[in-house]
This record gives C-alpha cells, sequence and structure tokens, in this order.
C-alpha cells in the first residue's frame, strides 16, 4: 500500500427527471500519498465536491457511485456496506464542509458536536474527548480554547466556527480529511489565521488532506499536488508548483489567468482632466451619512450605526471602488445611495439635486439615473418572469415603449451584454449564473442609467466567468460613459475595474485613494493589512506573511468602545490611550489620497511595489 | 371570441406546464370531478326523488345500476345529483374562503402594521372556535339553506388561507427582486399582482386544494348530522345519513356514496401530497 488514497476510473452517475442518467464524473483517476496534501480545483459543476464525497463512499441525492475503485487507507470504499461506511465515515475519513455556520446545529454547545464523532466511534472516552478538544482547539488558535466548546454557534465568527468544524473532523484522528471550500465563505483577512491553522494541523498530525476549491491562490499555500478538474473529469494534474507556473492545458492556463486580472489602464483619466481643463465634476455626493437602528438619540441619531459619518463622492465617468470586509457596510452603503435603507442623517446629492432618502419620495427621473445591480442574480431576477418581459418592463416603466420597439431595445440590451437572444423567452432558473448576472447588468442598462452601483457582482461566480464580466463592465462602462459604484471584497477585482477606492471598516471609512496608488506608497494600517492578505500565487507566501504578523503585537482589547478608530483592536501600530478615545484627523496624502488616522503621515506603514506580486 | 379562446387554453396549458407536479395532478382531478357534477346530472335516468321501485336497498343490477334507496329510488341518478351540489356547494364556499383570505394575506403585509395587528387578531379569534361548533351555531340561527352553507363555510375556511398567503407573502416581500421594483419606483397594486403573486401560485394551489378538501368533510358532517343541504336536495352526506339503515343489509345506497367521499377527498389528498412525479 504504498498510497493512502488511490482512485481509480471512478464513475459518478445523476440521475435527470426522466429516468436517464448524465454522467457527472467521468473515469477520474487520482492518488495521494500519507501526508500529502491533495487539491481538487475546478469551477462550479466540474464534480470537485461529488469526488470528494465519493472518496467517503457518499453520492447525493439523486446521484451514484456508477464505478471505479476507491481504495481510502486501505480499505475498498465502494465495496462497503451501509454498516462499513458508517464506522468508517468520521473515524478514518472526516469532512469539513464549507459553510460551517449552517454546518453546526443551533440548538447544541459546540463541545457537544465537537466531541460528538469521538463518543459515537468509542475512540475515546468523554472526559478524554474533551481534553482532545481542548487540545485542537489550542493547536487552531481559537481565542479561550478552555471555555470556547460551552458556546453556541451563533456566538462566534464564521472564521471561528470554521476551525472548531476542523477540530470536530480531527477528534477522531482520522487518516484523511476533506477540506470543500472551507475559506471561500470567509474575508481575505479571516482566511490567512484559517489557513494556517489548518495546514499547521495537518502537517503536524501527518494527516493526508483532500482540498476542495476553485481559488489557486489558496491551492499554492496549502496544496503539494493539484488535480484541476473541468466537466467532471481530470484536465491537468501535477506537484502545484508545477501546475501553477507552467499549466500545460488551455483551460488552466484560462483559470490561472482569470487570477490575474488586468489592471485598469490608468493612462486617459488624468489626460482628459488635463485637456479639458476643469475639475472633475461629481455625480453623486454623499456627505456625512450615517445609517443605523435600534433607539435614537436627541440628535435623531440611531444606537446601532452600520454607516457613521460617511463622506464620498463619484465622479462622472469614473468607477469608485469600496471594499471592506464582511460587515463593514459595504451593501448598506449601497442601498442608502439607492435609497431602499433611507439614512438617518446626512445626504444624497446627485449632480447638485438633493435625492430623498426614501426611493418613494424620490422622482421617476431621478430613479432612473440610478441604477442597483445586486450581488446575488439568483435572487434579484423575478423566476416568474421570461428576460424579455423583465428588460421590457423597465423600457415601459422608465421610456414608455411598448410592442416592437421595446423588443428590438431588449435585444440591443441583450448583445450589449453579449447574451443570444434565444435568451430572451427564457426564464431566470434556467440561466447559468453568469448570464443571470448578465441579464441584471443588462436590466440596469435599460433604464439608460448615469451611475450604476455594482454591489458584490461577481462574487458569487466562479473566477473564469466574474473575469469576463468584469471586462464586460469595464468596456461598457467606458463605452457608454458611465460612473459607477462597485462594492467588493476582491482586490483583484476592485483593481481590475476601478479609478478610485474607499475602503470602509466598521462604518467608517478609513482611506480614500486612487486604484493605482493602492500597492504602493503610505496607507491606512488597516489597507495594509487587507492589501497584504490577499493570497498570492506563489507557494510559500502564506510563510511569510505569518511571520510577519507574529512578530507584531497581540491583538488588544479597547476598554473604551465608540468614538475612536475602528480598527484600534487590530492596529500594530495604534498609539495607547489616542487612538480608542479619539476619532481620527483625516490627513491628505501627497498622491491625492486621505487617510483617517492618529498617526502622522510619515510614519504610516508603506508598500512597496515589490512587496506584492500582484502587479506581476 | 374563437381566437381569444384557443388563446386562452394555450396560456392555460402553459400555466399547467409551469406548475409543480402535485398541483397540476390535483388540477385534473377537480376538473374530472367538475365534469361530472354538470354533466351528471343531465345523464341521470331518473329524477332524483322518483321512486322507481318497490324494493328498497336493492343490491347492484342491470336496471339499477347502484341499485335503490330507502324509499326504492334510483341511488345512480341520486349519486349524480349528490356529487353536483356536494362540488358546487364546495367550490363556491372555497372561492370564497381563499379568495378573501389571499386578497387579506397580501394586503396586509403591503399596508401599514396596524391593519396587519386587526386583522391577525380578528383570524385568530375565527380560527379559535371549533368550525363543526360554528357551523351549527351559524346555521341553527340563520336557517338551512345552500347561501347560509356556503356563506359559514367560507367564514370558516378563510382564517387558515389567510395565514398561509400571509407568510407566502411575506417571505416573498423580501425577496431581491422586490426590492428592485421598489426602487424602480413601482406601485404597490403592480408589485402585488405581478411580483409577488405569481411566485406563490404552486403553494396556494395546494393550499386551495386542501382547503376544497375539508370543505366537502364539514359539509358531509353536517348534512350527516342533517343540518345540511335539505331534502329534496341532495349531496353526498345527506345521502349517506338517509340511507344509513341499509348499513345492516350492506346495501350499495351506504356504501356507494361513502366510497364516492373517499375518492373525492382522498383523491385530492394523494394528487397534492405526493411530491416526486
Amino acid at each position: 500500500m504504498t498510497h493512502m488514497i488511490s482512485v481509480r476510473g471512478l464513475h459518478v452517475v445523476g440521475r435527470r427527471g426522466d429516468g436517464g442518467e448524465v454522467p457527472i464524473v467521468r473515469d477520474v483517476s487520482l492518488e495521494a500519498r500519507r501526508g500529502e496534501v491533495l487539491a481538487l480545483v475546478g469551477e462550479s459543476g466540474s464534480g470537485k465536491t461529488t469526488i470528494a464525497l465519493a472518496l467517503m463512499g457518499y453520492a447525493r441525492a439523486g446521484c451514484r457511485i456508477s464505478g471505479g475503485a476507491i481504495a481510502v487507507a486501505g480499505h475498498r470504499v465502494d465495496q462497503m456496506d451501509a454498516g462499513e461506511l458508517r464506522s468508517f465515515r468520521g473515524r478514518t475519513i472526516s469532512y469539513v464542509a464549507q459553510n460551517a455556520g449552517s454546518a453546526f446545529n443551533p440548538a447544541l454547545t459546540l463541545h457537544q458536536q465537537v466531541i460528538e464523532p469521538a463518543l459515537a466511534h468509542w475512540v475515546l472516552p468523554r472526559r478524554d474527548a474533551e481534553r482532545r478538544a481542548i487540545e485542537l482547539f489550542r493547536a487552531m488558535a481559537l481565542p479561550h480554547p478552555e471555555t470556547i466548546g460551552a458556546r453556541y454557534p451563533h456566538q462566534l465568527s464564521g472564521g471561528q466556527l470554521q476551525r472548531l468544524m476542523a477540530a470536530m473532523a480531527l477528534i477522531t484522528e482520522p487518516e484523511v480529511v476533506v477540506f470543500d471550500e472551507p475559506t471561500t465563505a470567509l474575508d481575505v483577512t479571516t482566511q490567512i489565521e484559517v489557513l494556517e491553522a489548518f495546514r499547521t494541523v495537518l502537517v503536524h498530525r501527518g494527516i493526508t488532506g483532500i482540498y476542495v476549491t476553485h481559488d489557486l491562490a489558496v491551492v499554492a499555500q496549502v496544496a503539494d499536488r493539484a488535480v484541476v478538474l473541468r466537466h467532471g473529469a481530470v484536465c491537468e494534474s501535477g506537484d502545484t508548483p508545477e501546475v501553477l507556473a507552467r499549466p500545460r492545458t488551455p483551460y488552466t492556463r484560462e483559470l490561472v489567468a482569470a487570477c490575474h486580472l488586468p489592471v485598469r489602464p490608468k493612462g486617459l483619466d488624468p489626460a482628459v482632466d488635463a485637456a479639458s481643463g476643469t475639475a472633475p465634476e461629481p455625480v453623486l455626493t454623499l456627505s456625512d451619512i450615517v445609517v443605523g437602528y435600534g433607539r435614537v438619540d436627541a440628535n435623531g441619531l440611531p444606537a446601532h450605526r452600520i454607516l457613521d459619518g460617511i463622506d464620498l463622492s463619484v465622479t462622472r465617468g469614473r468607477t469608485l471602488g469600496i471594499i471592506g470586509e464582511s460587515g463593514c457596510g459595504k451593501s448598506t452603503l449601497a442601498r442608502a445611495s439607492a435609497g431602499l435603507q433611507p439614512p438617518a442623517a446626512g445626504t444624497v446629492r446627485f449632480r447638485g439635486e438633493t435625492l430623498a432618502g426614501r426611493v418613494a419620495r424620490r422622482t421617476p427621473e431621478q430613479r432612473r439615473r440610478v441604477q442597483i445591480v445586486a450581488q446575488n442574480a439568483d435572487l434579484v431576477l423575478n423566476p416568474a418572469w421570461t428576460v424579455g418581459a423583465i428588460l421590457e418592463r423597465v423600457l415601459r416603466f422608465f421610456h414608455n415603449l411598448r410592442g416592437a420597439v421595446a423588443r428590438a431595445e431588449a435585444l440591443r440590451l441583450l448583445d450589449i451584454v453579449q447574451l443570444p437572444h434565444a435568451v430572451f423567452d427564457r426564464r431566470p432558473p434556467e440561466l447559468s449564473g453568469g448570464q443571470k448576472q448578465r441579464v441584471n447588468f443588462a436590466r440596469a442598462l435599460a433604464a439608460r442609467p448615469e451611475l450604476v452601483l455594482c454591489d458584490e457582482i461577481t462574487a458569487a461566480l466562479d473566477p473564469v466567468v466574474a473575469a469576463a464580466i468584469l471586462t464586460l463592465m469595464s468596456d461598457l462602462q467606458e463605452t457608454l460613459g458611465l460612473s459607477c459604484i462597485f462594492i467588493t471584497h476582491d482586490l483583484h477585482a476592485l483593481r481590475a475595474v476601478c479609478d478610485r477606492v474607499a475602503v470602509l471598516l466598521g462604518g467608517h471609512v478609513v482611506e480614500q485613494c486612487d486604484a493605482a496608488a493602492l500597492m504602493r506608497g503610505a496607507h491606512h494600517p488597516y489597507t495594509r493589512l487587507l492589501v497584504s492578505s490577499v493570497p498570492e500565487m506563489r507557494p510559500g507566501w502564506l510563510d511569510e506573511v505569518v511571520a510577519q504578523r507574529s512578530a507584531a503585537a497581540a491583538p488588544f482589547v479597547p476598554t473604551a468602545v465608540g468614538e475612536g478608530c475602528p480598527f484600534v483592536s487590530r492596529c500594530v501600530t495604534r498609539i495607547a490611550g489616542v487612538c480608542e478615545r479619539v476619532r481620527p484627523p483625516v490627513v491628505a496624502t501627497a498622491d491625492g489620497g486621505r487617510i483617517a488616522c492618529h498617526l502622522p503621515p510619515g510614519d504610516l506603514p508603506v508598500l512597496a511595489p515589490g512587496n506584492s506580486t500582484i502587479d506581476a | 371570441m374563437g381566437m381569444s379562446l384557443a388563446g386562452a387554453a394555450r396560456r392555460g396549458a402553459a400555466f399547467a406546464a409551469r406548475l409543480a407536479p402535485g398541483p397540476r395532478r390535483a388540477l385534473a382531478l377537480l376538473a374530472f370531478w367538475f365534469v361530472i357534477a354538470i354533466v351528471g346530472p343531465l345523464l341521470a335516468p331518473h329524477a332524483p326523488g322518483e321512486i322507481v321501485d318497490r324494493d328498497v336497498f336493492a343490491g347492484f343490477s342491470a336496471r339499477h345500476w347502484l341499485g335503490t334507496d330507502y324509499l326504492g329510488r334510483d341511488l345512480g341518478s341520486r349519486l349524480l345529483w349528490a356529487v353536483r351540489y356536494t362540488v358546487l356547494i364546495c367550490t363556491l364556499s372555497t372561492l370564497l374562503s381563499c379568495g378573501f383570505g389571499i386578497m387579506l394575506g397580501i394586503a396586509a403585509t403591503a399596508m401599514s402594521v396596524w391593519v396587519e395587528r386587526v386583522l391577525g387578531r380578528l383570524m385568530d379569534g375565527l380560527l379559535s372556535i371549533p368550525s363543526l361548533l360554528f357551523a351549527l351555531l351559524v346555521i341553527a340561527a340563520a336557517g338551512e339553506s345552500v347561501p347560509a352553507l356556503i356563506l359559514t363555510m367560507g367564514v370558516i375556511y378563510m382564517p387558515g388561507s389567510y395565514r398561509t398567503s400571509r407568510a407566502l407573502a411575506l417571505r416573498i416581500a423580501q425577496a431581491d427582486y422586490v426590492m428592485a421594483a421598489l426602487a424602480r419606483g413601482e406601485g404597490r397594486i403592480f408589485v402585488i399582482l405581478r411580483e409577488i403573486l405569481p411566485n406563490m401560485t404552486g403553494p396556494l394551489l395546494s393550499d386551495i386544494g386542501l382547503r376544497f378538501v375539508y370543505a366537502v368533510l364539514l359539509l358531509s358532517n353536517l348534512s350527516f348530522l342533517g343540518l345540511g343541504v335539505q331534502p329534496p336536495l341532495v349531496d353526498l352526506g345527506s345521502l349517506v345519513r338517509e340511507n344509513v339503515l341499509g348499513m345492516v343489509y350492506g346495501a350499495p345506497a351506504v356504501v356507494v356514496p361513502t366510497i364516492v367521499l373517499a375518492l373525492l377527498t382522498v383523491g385530492l389528498n394523494f394528487a397534492l401530497d405526493r411530491q416526486r412525479p
């Protein structure tokens, strides 16, 4: 037995509605040695999760393992009966799911759930299992390892839950652990901690890992070998550095290219301004916007603020990028601009006209000019309508186009977003994710807007599809002269389409700068953290980052919460006694940026161009 | 006219094709019962009140396919009439209860919180009264007539329909596509009719089907107790009641209406229930 995992000629089929069968996984062979981490890479629908589940002898409802030999740790998984599988799963091989938030039972404490596999398989008596759980919590670098188990899932963050889930998978000391996109739903800053925790545990315990992901940069950090999958078949496999540096097949090359989005050419913008000789004209201006909920104080301000004193403006024909972690108020910013969430204070101005906070009070013309493209095209297109009806409705509503004229215009819009005319009569559930996002975009364009608010439009898409959408957006913006607000948590996407960037943290704008300047020069400490947290497709990157961070100071819990800097608890350069009490002043930098920090501009952390290979 | 009828049929077929298999089967089954309710009495060989034989509680025979009842009337003919009244009364009362229930349910989500609170308490109050007791009270007070029956049953089943449709509408009203319509500035009526309602049809049809079944059961109960449909009219429940003496002879007069009743209710239930195609 040379290999811990050996799969030969695996076939998985799914049942169609009419009783026929479609192949989902076709003739896949792969192997992994003991202690090795093997990455299964591919976009959604490539069969990567199906293969990972087949290793556990499991096929999802409606699917069936129809052929091939699967050997894991000397067991023939494909020949096991239900009882054998039961004692095999969770004991010899265990599973870490993508969304730990929904994988834990909210009614039980974490301890009960984490030690359950050990008790169910009679591996350890309860007391020893609890001790081992605490040991694992410590190894996973979880805060308060002795007491964290007494909490309930809703009391912890996504990154913490993901590590707890890994602890649950490891409690029986299995030979193989399957990680199914465990960091996809996490912020980049959290992802680093989780990746590092996973990697340390795997290496120290000599566990063989199967790592399912679509993110090549993550693959570069955790996997020894990678298998690239497409349409359920192996496209390419080999050692990770080899696959990433010298991809052999066109598809892998495309995947690698999608991770290196071209940075938006900066050339034309200053030239245009200089030629016209006028100051850039702001289209949308937000001043001192406060949005929140809860009790309202004497000044009419809510107790819990999602956005607090936001000052931003979008220049005509430009794209303003908003970046930040989940919960920083990015989407609320878009909703407030669109009038879907009225601000408690502050004004929204469009071309000098003050817009009402509530969309119902805005004029049709004002509504037409600002269009929002929301994140989840699945939810934002009414499944009962055809694509044609969706577009024609907007054309009729804003431009009073009907009949053949509306139809022609709707088809033209489909052309613009590069969709075939056949889509016209289909309904959204029949379309792919990328197609839906294009329809979503076409609907916004149907209004002939001046400003488009794009809220995480690529977050739910595969990298290759997302790259195509970003290119489309960039092109359209240029040809139609649109202004955009582009909200994202993905720095690559941001740099591909934006002219200017605002960094949002805890409802405050901590920095504004030109997108081109994001990777160099002086920045807010939080911006620096964000930029340096974006995984690079270079093995060894994670080690460097972890080494840098562990040298820095331990996190700090502020005593006086409120007026201070939102970053104070994580900032390594904080000034004790000042940062947690006083709101930081906004300082202008040499290259036109604005930074809200107490540090004198000379002391701000500097990102050297060589520090990052994102430009490469 | 012919064109628009054909168009309507085509639209109807397209609508049915998009439905989940459960409601689609149930619709087909209901259509079958409607045909019997409409056409059946026209095919009946005898008038429902006509005494045709001196032999009471007769068994199946070539002359009277389903035998005769306690007065020697032709059971087959009476059964066809009974199906007409049961289906008719229950359909009208279901239309009434679900029509108002759905309208109020959706309105409650679109209007101010106070409308919803008042409506909700009213419906809860109605829901807390046992349905049979409520029907007995109303009919004892208002007298037994078909319109009174329809109205009473309509009121009894309205709160349930209101709750289901409100719950459905509330969920859909949170959907992002409704938000998109509001951001566009669409009116309330448009949002309700075009954005929310089309996405409720599947579950709503199941709900309407179930409420029809409940109505059939309640009407049969009432008629069995002698408070429902009164002679000379006849429905399935009263057919069972008047022939209940035939039970000891195993007469078709009591067995056949019971089976038909079961076919109607259980069949519809099954059609709605089975999730798989």
